[in-house]
């Protein structure tokens, strides 16, 4: 019986020494990318692991791999012992395997009820859904959580937490082993992030095992009972939470051998070109203040979430910010719309390249002169010659990889997308360049020559602002650093007081800077 | 020119399927063939053709327009009440004023889905209700009939000019102002790109909301000068002209490779798409097709042609996953 299960039996102890799920030398690779390398990680009943990592350390690949989206090139998975393979996402949900995302992934339309129950609903003798022992048993495992939601609520109309909270019931009906949480807190307030962890302490004493993915040390030292660090795709450490602290932490996230050498060229920056101040948001974040000089690459540092491409949005007239002033050489410069941002000078290299950067299905070239057909058109009409010469400049410029330039650009690499994306602006002689996560999920190749052109670009005069989450990436190529948390700044860093321990402490709010 | 080789390919099709047609048809009907009746064909199809443009322009950009045969209805019950109240305004002053409120109607339509954010299915669905309610307020539920009708207002379509008749001259006029303005100008351009992606188009300095617009009032311009077409070709204006018709504008369109789901289709697909529904609907009559096997058959093409369409945007879908996992590995 389902609800039998529920009735938190306390846990026997014996058990707990054996892990209930397994991994080992589990490698995932994508074209140009080793995403995992030979990890381990046990998870054991009645206990919180915690992963920790840097963004891009191979966390959300493993999450994938153990809910059976992607499928590891290599290693092996066993459950109590038995090895097992997770071909699809029901074989994960059948081996108990279930996961609580950042945003929860249900149904918004559907009942509080039907979202728990999706999939496995009670039947009738007639195969039909037996609404009514539906109903009762989610209210039976809502109130055994103590959750105060009616399961007949649509889900829409619930908080983001009450959302997490229908989630967690859901694990409980399909009696999951293994929760994996994967950054739940990242949109709850303090009060929601407290009532998550109560429910955190039910699910561990009813003997679930649970992986927690968090950026938030606080958070980690409060549930975990163990941890487990990736950096670069590897496993670097996993031992007892009692026995280690958020020093020693941040040293394993970290510490890495500098394999790659940016290609950063010292300047000398120029002239004050743009200065923001008091610029605010009325969700998003708040009394943000800086300077950017002629030449100067400015980084901007922090955890996913932070406030950063809101700021960015808003500098380049996607979004109004409520307060503050921009200006650009001395003059008002608070964008309307992208297009007067463009006009003015200030560009923007979206993060999402795919959806938001490139125009896949339009060819390269009419990519590249969309936002400067005006200049190449002579009384309103397309001059197509003029087009294709600028095309053909900026492509060179960037040593764009393509057969042709009447290609459309989806079918090129993320990596010369990326250029594409960079030479369509360049075109428009911009002032200032803004990247947000420039070389996300692009090939080694690829992202040298986007290091290198910016810095070339920064040589010659254009001031660049680079949103980056990568820490080898901000260090690299920044003159300066600002770290953003929670939508605040948490501090600014000059080239040489950069520190990869501090920046981390700054954006995970360890150490109290400005806060 | 535009996206693709494939779409380039697939208008080789719809000329070949064209040929065929009329081809098979002159089998047994020789006079088919006639230059005289092929340009009867043209004729016949040139308003179905010109408002198969405007409707491209709309599609495109991801919108609809179902209001674009009500509109027509209600240009050319204004022009004709017009025309029958003052016979001397000039005719090629009508057709502006047609024109013009034809646009301003479109435009109506644009300011609601750019301004208001709304589904453009939805609020063409309501104007082309409320266009044919005006006309029935406005004529008070009166035909205006053909003696109402100046014979200049009824004749000029009818005109030869060249060999062909003037309506024919009008839409080969319309084709070449949309060839002009979907490869020649920034606008044009501007409806691919938000067609294909709407987000990037944004973060690009593309307005959408306003290239939407400007797509709605071509559309309703376009159908302002079909309106008075309609009119005088028929010699007739009531409530219920071109009623349905602008299901076959749309149909014109998917035949002619305008995908449904936006950014993609080009001035000669939906010409020909028009242009194939033309010789469909001339053809059947005189190798003696039953009018209900007209309308499966016409409903058939559509659905091959939509198969086309959909074969056609899974290689681009194909393109558009392989992305989303190489970004995945972030």
């Amino acid at each position: 019986m389902r609800l039998s299960s529920l009735r938190i039996a306390h846990f026997h102890k014996a058990q707990m020494t054996q892990p209930c799920l397994s991994l080992s030398g589990v490698s995932k690779s994508f074209p140009g990318v080793r995403a995992l390398n030979d990890i381990a990680l046990d998870l054991y009943p009645g206990e919180v692991t915690a992963l920790v990592g840097e963004n891009g350390a191979g966390k959300s690949t493993l999450v994938k791999i153990l809910t059976g989206i992607y499928q590891p090139d290599a290693g092996e998975i066993r459950i109590d012992g038995t090895p097992i393979s997770l071909p699809t996402a029901l074989a994960a949900f059948e081996h108990g395997i279930t996961a609580i995302h950042q945003e929860t992934v249900l149904f918004d339309e559907l009942s509080v009820a039907e979202n728990i129950f999706l999939g496995h609903a009670p039947r009738t003798r007639l195969g039909l859904i037996d609404w009514r022992k539906l109903r009762a048993e989610a209210q039976d495992i809502l109130s055994s959580m103590g959750a105060p939601i009616s399961p007949q609520t649509r889900l829409k109309d619930l908080s983001i937490a009450n959302k997490h909270l229908v989630a967690v019931a859901r694990a409980l009906s399909i009696e999951a082993r293994i929760v994996i949480m994967d950054e739940p807190t990242a949109a709850l307030s303090h009060k929601e992030i407290e009532e998550l962890f109560v429910l955190i302490d039910l699910l561990k004493k009813d003997g679930k095992a649970i992986l927690f993915i968090s950026h938030k040390f606080d958070e980690i030292f409060r549930v975990a009972d163990r941890y487990t660090v990736f950096r670069d795709g590897e496993m670097v450490g996993a031992g007892l939470m009692k026995e280690t602290n958020e020093a020693d932490l941040v040293r394993l996230m970290v510490g890495r051998s500098v394999e790659h050498v940016f290609p950063k060229l010292d300047i000398t920056p120029g002239a004050l070109v743009l200065n923001v101040s008091g610029l605010s948001h009325p969700t998003e974040f708040e009394d943000i203040s800086f300077s950017l000089r002629r030449g100067e690459i400015l980084g901007f540092y922090g955890l996913v979430g932070a406030g950063r491409t809101e700021i960015m949005q808003a500098l380049f007239g996607i979004t109004r910010p409520s307060a503050g002033t921009v200006t650009l050489d001395g003059r008002p410069a608070l964008a309307r719309d992208p297009a007067h941002a463009v006009d003015m000078g200030i560009v923007y290299v979206p993060e999402e390249r795919g959806r938001q950067g490139a125009v896949i299905g339009l060819p390269i070239f009419q990519n590249i002169s969309l936002p400067s057909l005006r200049t190449t058109s002579r009384a309103g009409f397309l001059r197509l010659a003029e087009e294709l010469a600028l095309a053909r400049k900026y492509a060179g410029r960037l040593d764009l990889r393509a057969a042709a330039l009447d290609q459309d650009v989806g079918t090129l690499s993320g990596g010369n997308q990326q250029k594409v994306v960079i030479g369509k602006w360049l075109a428009t002689r911009p002032r200032v360049i803004i990247l947000d996560e420039p070389t996300k999920g692009i090939d080694i190749g690829s992202k040298a020559a986007v290091h290198a052109f910016m810095s070339e670009l920064a040589a010659e005069g254009l001031s660049v602002i680079m949103v980056s989450s990568e820490l080898p990436e901000i260090m690299g190529m920044s003159d300066r650093v600002i770290v953003m948390r929670e939508g605040r700044m948490a501090g600014e860093f000059s080239r040489t007081e950069l520190d990869a321990e501090t920046l981390v402490r700054a954006a995970a709010g360890i150490v109290e800077e400005a806060a | 020119m535009k996206p693709g080789t494939l779409l380039r390919h697939r208008e080789l099709i719809l000329v070949f399927a064209i040929v065929v047609l009329v081809a098979l048809i002159a089998l047994r009907f020789p006079a088919f063939i006639l230059p005289r009746n092929l340009i009867r064909v043209f004729d016949d199809t040139a308003i179905l053709a010109m408002l198969a443009l405007g409707q491209m322009l709309v599609i495109l950009t991801r919108c609809i327009d179902l209001s674009m045969a009500a509109n027509l209805a209600l240009c050319g019950m204004v022009v004709a009440m017009l025309n029958a109240a003052f016979p001397d305004i000039p005719i090629p002053l009508l057709i502006v004023a047609g024109m013009g409120l034809g646009a301003a109607l479109g435009a109506a339509n644009g300011l609601l889905v750019w301004k208001l954010d709304m589904p453009s299915i939805v609020v063409t669905l309501g104007t082309m209700t409320i266009f044919r309610g005006a006309i029935f307020l406005l004529a008070g539920g009166q035909w205006i009939n053909a003696h109402q009708m100046s014979d200049s207002f009824k004749a000029l379509p009818r005109n030869v000019f060249l060999e062909l008749p003037v309506s024919t001259w009008i839409t080969v006029a319309v084709i070449g102002l949309f060839a002009l303005l979907m490869g020649r100008t920034p606008l044009g351009r501007a409806f691919y790109a938000v067609g294909v992606n709407p987000t990037a188009s944004v973060y690009t300095g593309i307005d959408v909301g306003r290239t939407r617009f400007f797509a709605f009032t071509i559309a309703g311009m376009v159908s302002g000068l079909a309106g008075y077409l309609w009119v005088a070709r028929y010699a007739v204006a009531y409530v219920d002209i071109a009623g349905g018709f602008e299901l076959s504008i749309i149909a014109a369109c998917v035949i002619g490779g305008v995908s449904i789901a936006g950014g993609i289709g080009t001035v000669a697909g939906a010409v020909l798409g028009a242009l194939f529904l033309g010789v469909v609907n001339n053809a059947l009559p005189v190798i003696n097709v039953s009018p209900f096997a007209q309308m499966a058959i016409s409903g058939a093409v559509i659905v091959i042609a939509v198969i086309f369409n959909a074969r056609n945007e899974r290689k681009r879908g194909r393109i558009i996953l392989k992305k989303a996992e190489a970004e995945a590995r972030a």
